[in-house]
């Protein structure tokens, strides 16, 4: 083995050009396999941030009842049309024993108890309707990151502040610290101070939205107990769909993985990552190819040369291991200085971290760029591609061989 | 009496089918005893390059019988072939075949070397020696591609004898040398196989070369005639 590799070494640097130009002929497709991991692993990071970042993984909402309809029993057929209760808010009752069960399920980040619904802001004679969220102190930032989006102010919800939307504050010409009436559906109405602004970037949040404490939307929907919704959020988001299952076991309570809700990201993430994957086949099969071709043609230069060493009493195996051998060395070697220029460009790159929307250039993700996977890929797939011209040589006919 | 070293009977070999058949050997029977230095004489086409070939392991007869040391090398495998050629089996072939990207010694302990699966130091030790009694302890590290005519076939007869075979078959050793370097390499032939006792099987058309050698075969027709 170790006399077989010396062969095979010594084969390689005695054209040095030719292994020159077949390490980097690999070099380069293992170059395209990191660059492509990093810029497709960065690139569904930064959707995922920017979208699903900030939904909530897994969410249990309470199920709207309808009353039941007080009819006389005329014995005819009834045509009803009826309008969808919006009024009353369903009710998640007891919750408040089963949030430290979910919390201290592994893999779940943060629990957040909410009051969701819907009302009215007013500000002297405008009026803009909004939805209103009731969030738990402390827990502003669980599921969407509010203090990350906040411009003005803090994203702190203490007792009386709310939190609005840069364009609706905009729009109702409202600054920081200003008070505003908050009336919900069900005609409760609070007078607010203005704690802070934020602005996430997407139309329906900044001009709809206004974050109240979790205390304060109670009053405004007169519920002392209970949440409307808790929104879960995981390490792994991709895990909601297993999630699901095991916190309706726990709990008894539905819960509702993003992906039910999100269907369309998620086909777009998965198209996404199979174009990855595809390219990535692409350069992996291109590597076997060149390696492929570049020994079939070192067999076929090498033909007297492995007839002589048949007929010194080499065996088959010896000569499919230096040529399986000169493979393995070519993967490796492109592998190594593929992946070193790889992480060499992409440092030039700025992080995943620092990429904002508008700003030119990629959201590659530097550690994305699967280093040692296409290392250990180019490597065995130069040792698959070595196997049919190793076999080739093995099987040559030492007596035709030497006679060329 | 002892047994042959070599025993070839009734050897047959065909090549191609049909009309295109051509036979080269047609019944061919030859014994070599241990310590003999034979020149193998005849004609082009007479079929001297096959019978080498075939008493090499490097081809199977078409029919016959070949035994060497009493083993049976007709039937024997491919792999129990190539280690017994390794083992007892030397060749120096008429374009040396010398390794281009390997030097004068690298050349020489290949045939220990890819037994034992690396260069050890004692094979090393044996390769020098080889080289410095074929004159050459200046070339150990030459490149072969650096060497003379000469000097090439005699670091290709230091090879044929690094594993102490038996037999050594030379196909043509000399044709491609100047007649100062073709006679030292036939008294180097000739020391060794005195000094060592190896059987030599030269086939050569030089019959100054065939003189030196105690035996002449001489093969015609694909039989052995004289």
């Amino acid at each position: 083995m170790i006399y077989a590799l010396k062969i095979a070494t010594r084969y390689l640097t005695a054209s040095k050009a030719q292994t020159a130009l077949l390490v980097f002929g690999v070099a380069t497709g293992v170059f395209i396999f990191i660059f492509m991991s990093a810029l497709i692993g960065g690139l569904a990071e930064f959707i995922m941030a920017r979208t699903a970042g900030d939904m909530a993984h897994l969410s249990i909402q309470a199920e709207d009842v309808e009353p039941d309809l007080l009819l006389p029993l005329s014995g005819r057929t009834v045509l009803l049309v009826q309008q969808k209760d919006s009024g009353g808010a369903a009710v998640l009752q007891d919750t408040a024993a089963l949030l430290p069960l979910i919390e201290a399920l592994p893999g779940v980040t943060a629990v957040s108890p909410q009051i969701n619904g819907s009302g009215f802001l007013t500000r002297g004679g405008q009026v803009t309707q909004v939805s209103i969220n009731g969030l738990q102190p402390g827990k502003e930032s669980a599921i969407a990151d509010l203090a990350g989006y906040v411009v003005e102010g803090t994203a702190n919800l203490a007792a009386g502040g709310v939190l609005l939307g840069k364009t609706l504050a905009e729009d109702m010409g409202l600054r920081l610290g200003q008070t505003v009436r908050l009336q919900s559906t069900t005609g409760i109405e609070a007078l607010l101070t203005i704690t802070g602004i934020y602005e996430m970037g997407s139309g329906g949040p900044d001009r709809r939205q206004a974050y109240v404490g979790l205390a304060t939307a109670r009053s405004l929907f007169a519920m002392p107990q209970g949440v409307t919704r808790v929104e879960i959020k995981l390490a792994d988001l991709y895990a909601a769909d297993a999630f699901a299952p095991r916190i309706r076991a726990l709990t008894g309570l539905d819960a509702r993985s993003w992906t039910e809700q999100a269907a369309q990201l998620l086909d777009a993430l998965q198209a996404q990552a199979q174009t990855g994957y595809l390219l990535k086949t692409f350069a992996m099969v291109t590597i076997i190819i060149g390696v492929a071709s570049a020994l079939l043609l070192s067999t076929y230069q090498r033909r007297p040369e492995i007839g002589i060493m048949r007929a010194m009493g080499a065996g088959r195996g010896f000569v499919m291991v230096v040529f399986v051998a000169q493979g393995a060395l070519i993967g490796l070697m492109g592998g190594l200085f593929g992946a070193a220029a790889g992480y060499g460009l992409l440092l030039a790159f700025p992080g995943r971290d620092s990429f904002a929307p508008g700003q030119s250039g990629l959201p590659i993700d530097i550690t994305q760029g699967a280093y040692g996977m296409a290392i250990l890929l180019t490597t065995l797939g130069a040792i698959a591609a070595s196997i049919l011209p190793a076999r080739a040589a093995a099987r040559l006919d030492p007596v035709t061989a030497i006679g060329q | 009496m002892s047994a042959p070293l070599l025993q070839v009977d009734h050897l047959v070999k065909t090549f191609g089918t049909g009309e295109a058949e051509t036979r080269v050997l047609r019944g061919l029977s030859l014994r070599m005893a241990q310590g003999e230095m034979a020149a193998l004489l005849g004609p082009s086409g007479s079929g001297k390059s096959t019978l080498l070939t075939i008493l090499g392991t490097l081809m199977h007869p078409t029919s016959g019988s070949h035994a060497m040391l009493g083993v049976d090398l007709v039937t024997a495998s491919d792999q129990a072939l190539t280690e017994f050629r390794n083992r007892h089996i030397g060749f120096v072939f008429q374009f040396h075949n010398l390794l281009p990207d390997f030097t004068a010694l690298e050349n020489v302990v290949f045939p220990t070397a890819v037994q034992a699966g690396r260069e050890t130091a004692a094979a090393r030790a044996r390769g020098r020696e080889l080289l410095e009694r074929m004159g050459l302890a200046d070339r150990v590290h030459f490149p072969t591609a650096n060497l003379s005519g000469g000097q090439k076939q005699r670091v290709a007869v230091a090879r044929a004898l690094m594993n102490r075979p038996e037999l050594v078959l030379a196909d043509e050793p000399t044709g491609n040398l100047d007649r100062a370097s073709a006679m030292q390499v036939m008294d180097l032939i000739a020391e060794i196989n005195r000094d060592e006792g190896t059987t030599f099987l030269i086939s050569t058309h030089d019959e100054k070369i065939a003189g030196l050698c105690r035996r002449q075969i001489v093969v015609g027709d694909g039989l052995v005639t004289g």
